[in-house]
């Protein structure tokens, strides 16, 4: 049972540091549609 | 008596899965009466939910070769109304200049997602939750008749180990991130019809919150407690003439028959491969749910589907369109995946006396072991010696 619960916890402790990581790694929602400066053509 | 219960319960599950409007196509109409224009007979398709050749409307764009001269009074629009314009902006037959960035910035409608709502809401919830509801009585049922399986002779005492623990490790990695996936997944596609007439829609915006982080956070879970599971059982799992021989006697589990088996039997077996193949698929839509737009890969599945098939799929998909197409497959494979998890839950623990030691201490009692797994049994005493006292 114990390493159940581990398990659980390191699921636990994934789904904390994901958007942790992603963010390290340059990725989020809002660089998607970011731009430099506003086109006026 | 059991075997026609069982017939009757697999049909019943069969036709779950009949979907007789999809089947449905538009018929052509005749719209000379109404110069081309909506006819009586589409409103009253429309009306019924039945499907619509639109084509009078999406393929009447206007043409700009009939542009009055632009001397003229009515010259600004170019041989095309108002009325035209927007219906290729309905359709998407225009190339828009705007200053949005973003990959799906240039749809400014996105007519076909009205198609998604409708199949998310009625028939991937109907059909996906009649499948849970189905399984879990089907199983109740069968719980009834057969009763708890039981160690034969009862237990021996003695203990034998058959997952070490970082088997056990990924196993729960694994389950326990599907478990919140599915519930956190269920509270996202069904809470708008369920639980907001129940909470209200302010408790509901908070739990919806919570779902949708819960869900894309704890994914990364999954992922890895399924890459974890595949190679550590990958091996074990590669099917062999000893499965045909389990499958046709059902594993038993309708007689007292004990077919051989070594560490995986056959049922075993189709259950990693069920969770491979759907959990790799529901991964990979998964990934592209989680990343809009940045993972499009229907357009190019159904390409290769119609060049190989023959099959008539969209190709020329909008960025919307592939989202759409993602969750639609996430959800179907997510609601398989759940019966067939529902079902080894099931055989884990309250169907069968002794089955969740094995995961959950990691000793299994050796009778059982031997009625289950003799071959497996074998190998271990082959290596080790007798198996521990307890």
């Amino acid at each position: 049972m114990k390493v159940m619960i581990s398990a659980f916890v390191a699921a636990l402790v994934i789904a904390f540091a994901a958007p942790v990581v992603l963010n390290q790694f340059g990725w989020s929602s809002a660089e998607l549609t970011r731009s430099e400066s506003v086109r006026l053509d | 008596m059991k075997s026609k219960l069982f017939s009757a319960a697999v049909f019943a599950l069969a036709t779950l899965y009949f979907t007789p409007v999809w089947a449905q196509e538009a018929p052509a109409v005749d719209r000379t009466a109404t110069g081309g224009a909506q006819t009586l007979e589409d409103i009253m398709r429309r009306q019924e939910q039945l499907k619509i050749d639109d084509s009078f409307r999406s393929e009447n764009l206007g043409n700009p070769a009939n542009a009055a001269p632009i001397g003229g009074q009515l010259g600004t629009l170019g041989g095309r109304s108002d009325s035209d314009i927007y219906r290729a902006i309905r359709y998407n037959s225009i190339d828009p200049s705007t200053q949005v960035r973003g990959p799906a910035a240039d749809v400014l409608i996105q007519d076909e997602g009205i198609a998604w709502y409708k199949l998310r809401e009625g028939p991937v919830i109907t059909y996906g939750g009649g499948a849970l509801l189905a399984i879990i009585a089907l199983l109740a049922v069968f719980y009834f008749v057969r009763g708890r399986i039981k160690i034969e002779g009862g237990p021996a005492g003695t203990k034998i180990e058959r997952f070490k623990a970082i088997e056990r490790f990924g196993h729960w990695l694994l389950a326990g991130s599907f478990i919140a996936l599915g519930l956190t997944g269920l509270t996202t596609l069904m809470g708008r019809s369920f639980l907001i007439p129940v909470m209200g829609p302010e408790a509901f915006a908070t739990l919806a919150a919570g779902s949708k982080w819960l869900h894309n956070n704890i994914a990364w879970a999954f992922m890895l407690g399924l890459v974890l599971t595949f190679f550590m059982w990958v091996a074990h799992n590669i099917p062999s003439k000893l499965d045909w021989q389990w499958i046709k006697v059902g594993g038993g589990i309708f007689t007292s028959a004990h077919p051989s088996a070594k560490k995986f039997n056959a049922g075993q077996k189709i259950v990693f491969w069920t969770v491979m193949v759907l959990g790799f698929s529901v991964s990979l839509s998964g990934l592209s749910l989680l990343f809009p737009f940045q993972m499009p890969m229907f357009a190019e599945t159904f390409s290769a589907m119609n060049s190989v098939l023959g099959t008539g799929f969209p190709t020329d998909l909008t960025p919307h369109e592939e989202m759409q197409y993602a969750n639609i497959w996430h959800s179907i494979m997510a609601f398989v995946l759940m019966v067939a998890i529902i079902a080894h839950i099931y055989i884990g623990s309250v169907g069968m006396e002794g089955a969740f030691d094995a995961m959950g201490n990691g000793k299994v009692d050796l009778e059982w072991a031997r009625q289950h797994h003799d071959l497996w049994v074998a190998e271990v005493e082959a290596k080790q010696g007798k198996g521990d006292s307890p």
